[in-house]
């Protein structure tokens, strides 16, 4: 996804989960969308074996 | 001159019937009232029953009694912690509209158990989410150093309150270093152990897989005696540690002889003004120092951090930001608006990469027991700027306060931050770090450098 079809997933992805988005709050919220964007590349982008699984705190 | 005795000189006077508790918690209430017109450190006083819970200490130790390692200190906790009868805020407006607390908080019952005297709740970033307490709904926090500079957050109130001696001791929380920035910028200590170390049960989440709770003090031996009181197994908390405690207290003065120590080169010697790394140089070469060690995807750890606590904190409020998105602060809502809309795959990959990095980590501690670095990459900015320059480079303030503290927090590791005081110029922190529950391994090391005067927290006039 590119920086000019950031407003556009915001807008369906508010939409599909049902997040109303004020006009007056979207900027404030693509702009930080862009920024999360930027930074779980860092993430994504990380080779990870499958074995890797989350450490999780859940006890049955 | 007036002087600030620490929390553990307090009980003693206390306990040997030198001094009231009700006048030392009376001081500290009316120093604190007066204090906080200018510096906004706390969101509530609790005046009635401080004073009540100081005369049962008094009364107790009168009949012979030992109310506690704690007996009579006044304390403060960040306004997120539960206390019995109030509000809980949060730092919010929103929970202004909450019932009152039915109980404390476990770390609060357990200081209030060991003789601590419970005096006010403190001023926050809303929700715990931001570096700097500029709080929209009930004011910046001001740095004592210097009342035109934040406090550093989101544990603001907390650490000015014990930097500005109104309070010896006092707890904050820490998810990506809101008891360590503010510690460095306030210039004290500021102690956060080993994720689930203590319990956080009756403390409102902000990011239930990175929330940690931990103290601010003025000295070490505070630091341990706070910690050694709060320690211990609490089914009420499903992460909290069944660990047996381990008492640190008598371990901070063992030294550090043949301890293998190492200062986190790479990520955490650049992105920072050369006095943060000078700090770090200062506290390395007093501690005699020479290697470096590199923590491997530092950067990518931070990162994970990032798109791990936009997505659960955004979950956490996402009734009411569908609701009342307006009542937020705005320097928190639209984050956490945009923290709704991340894709579950972005989460549980960083989830799955902190799994990766805890096992490099403990690779390295395998060579390594103590790892320094700088705690912020700059001092204290100003209060409502935005922008900085830090090593050359125009950068946001609020996202890139926490660049040293998050991708250590991500994991879990028991870090302390020590305050280096700089004449005539702002404190900064270093980051003491150790393995998992390595608690103790690291107060020594921090009473080292309290001893040869390299770090030292006096009240700021």
């Amino acid at each position: 996804m590119n920086n000019e079809q950031i407003p556009q997933f915001v807008d369906l992805m508010a939409n599909l989960i049902d997040l109303p988005i004020d006009p007056e709050h979207r900027p404030g919220v693509v702009a930080n969308t862009s920024r999360i964007v930027q930074i779980a590349q860092l993430v994504n982008e990380f080779p990870l074996p499958e074995e890797i699984e989350a450490a999780t705190v859940f006890q049955p | 001159m007036k002087t600030y005795p620490d929390a553990i000189q307090i009980a003693e006077v206390v306990r040997g019937q030198e001094v009231s508790a009700k006048s030392i918690v009376a001081a500290a209430l009316s120093r604190s009232a007066c204090e906080n017109q200018k510096l906004n450190c706390f969101t509530t006083l609790i005046a009635d029953k401080a004073l009540a819970a100081a005369e049962r200490i008094d009364a107790e130790i009168a009949k012979g009694k030992d109310p506690g390692v704690l007996a009579g200190v006044p304390f403060a906790v960040k306004d997120l912690f539960d206390i019995a009868g109030i509000t809980t805020l949060a730092g919010s407006k929103i929970n202004a509209e909450n019932p009152k607390a039915t109980r404390d908080a476990t770390a609060v019952a357990r200081l209030k158990a060991a003789g601590a005297i419970l005096v006010g709740a403190t001023n926050m970033d809303e929700y715990a989410y931001g570096f700097v307490t500029e709080n929209s709904h009930y004011g910046p926090t001001r740095n004592p150093h210097n009342p035109t500079c934040v406090a550093g957050g989101s544990s603001g109130g907390s650490a000015a309150a014990v930097a500005s001696g109104l309070v010896p001791i006092s707890l904050g929380s820490d998810t990506n270093g809101s008891i360590r920035v503010p510690a460095a910028f306030c210039g004290i200590f500021g102690f956060k152990p080993t994720y689930g170390r203590l319990s956080r049960a009756g403390v409102e989440l902000f990011v239930g897989s990175l929330d940690h709770i931990g103290p601010f003090a003025r000295s070490v031996r505070d630091i341990a005696a706070v910690f050694d009181v709060l320690q211990g197994a609490d089914p009420a908390d499903p992460v909290c540690s069944d660990r047996p405690p381990e008492r640190c207290l008598p371990q901070i003065n063992l030294g550090i002889e043949n301890l293998r120590m190492a200062v986190a080169g790479d990520y955490f010697a650049k992105g920072a003004e050369p006095e943060a790394l000078d700090a770090v140089a200062k506290v390395a070469s007093a501690l005699g120092v020479k290697e470096t060690v590199t923590i491997p995807e530092a950067h990518r750890a931070r990162a994970a951090a990032f798109v791990i606590t936009a997505s659960e904190g955004a979950n956490l409020h996402f009734s009411n930001l569908k609701s009342r998105p307006q009542d937020f602060d705005p320097a928190t809502r639209d984050r956490f608006l945009a923290g709704a809309l991340i894709p579950s795959t972005w989460y549980l990959q960083a989830q799955r990469f902190r799994r990766w990095y805890r096992d490099r980590i403990r690779e390295i501690f395998q060579n390594v027991d103590i790892i320094l670095a700088p705690t912020t990459p700059c001092v204290a900015p100003t209060i409502g700027q935005e922008k900085m320059v830090v090593a050359g480079e125009e950068i946001l303030i609020r996202p890139n306060l926490g660049i040293f503290t998050q991708p250590l927090s991500f994991i879990g590791l028991p870090i302390i931050s020590v305050p280096i005081q700089r004449a005539g110029d702002l404190p900064l922190g270093v980051q003491i770090i150790a393995a998992p529950y390595n608690e103790a391994l690291l107060l020594r090391v921090a009473a080292v450098l309290e001893a040869q005067g390299i770090v030292s927290a006096p009240v700021v006039h």
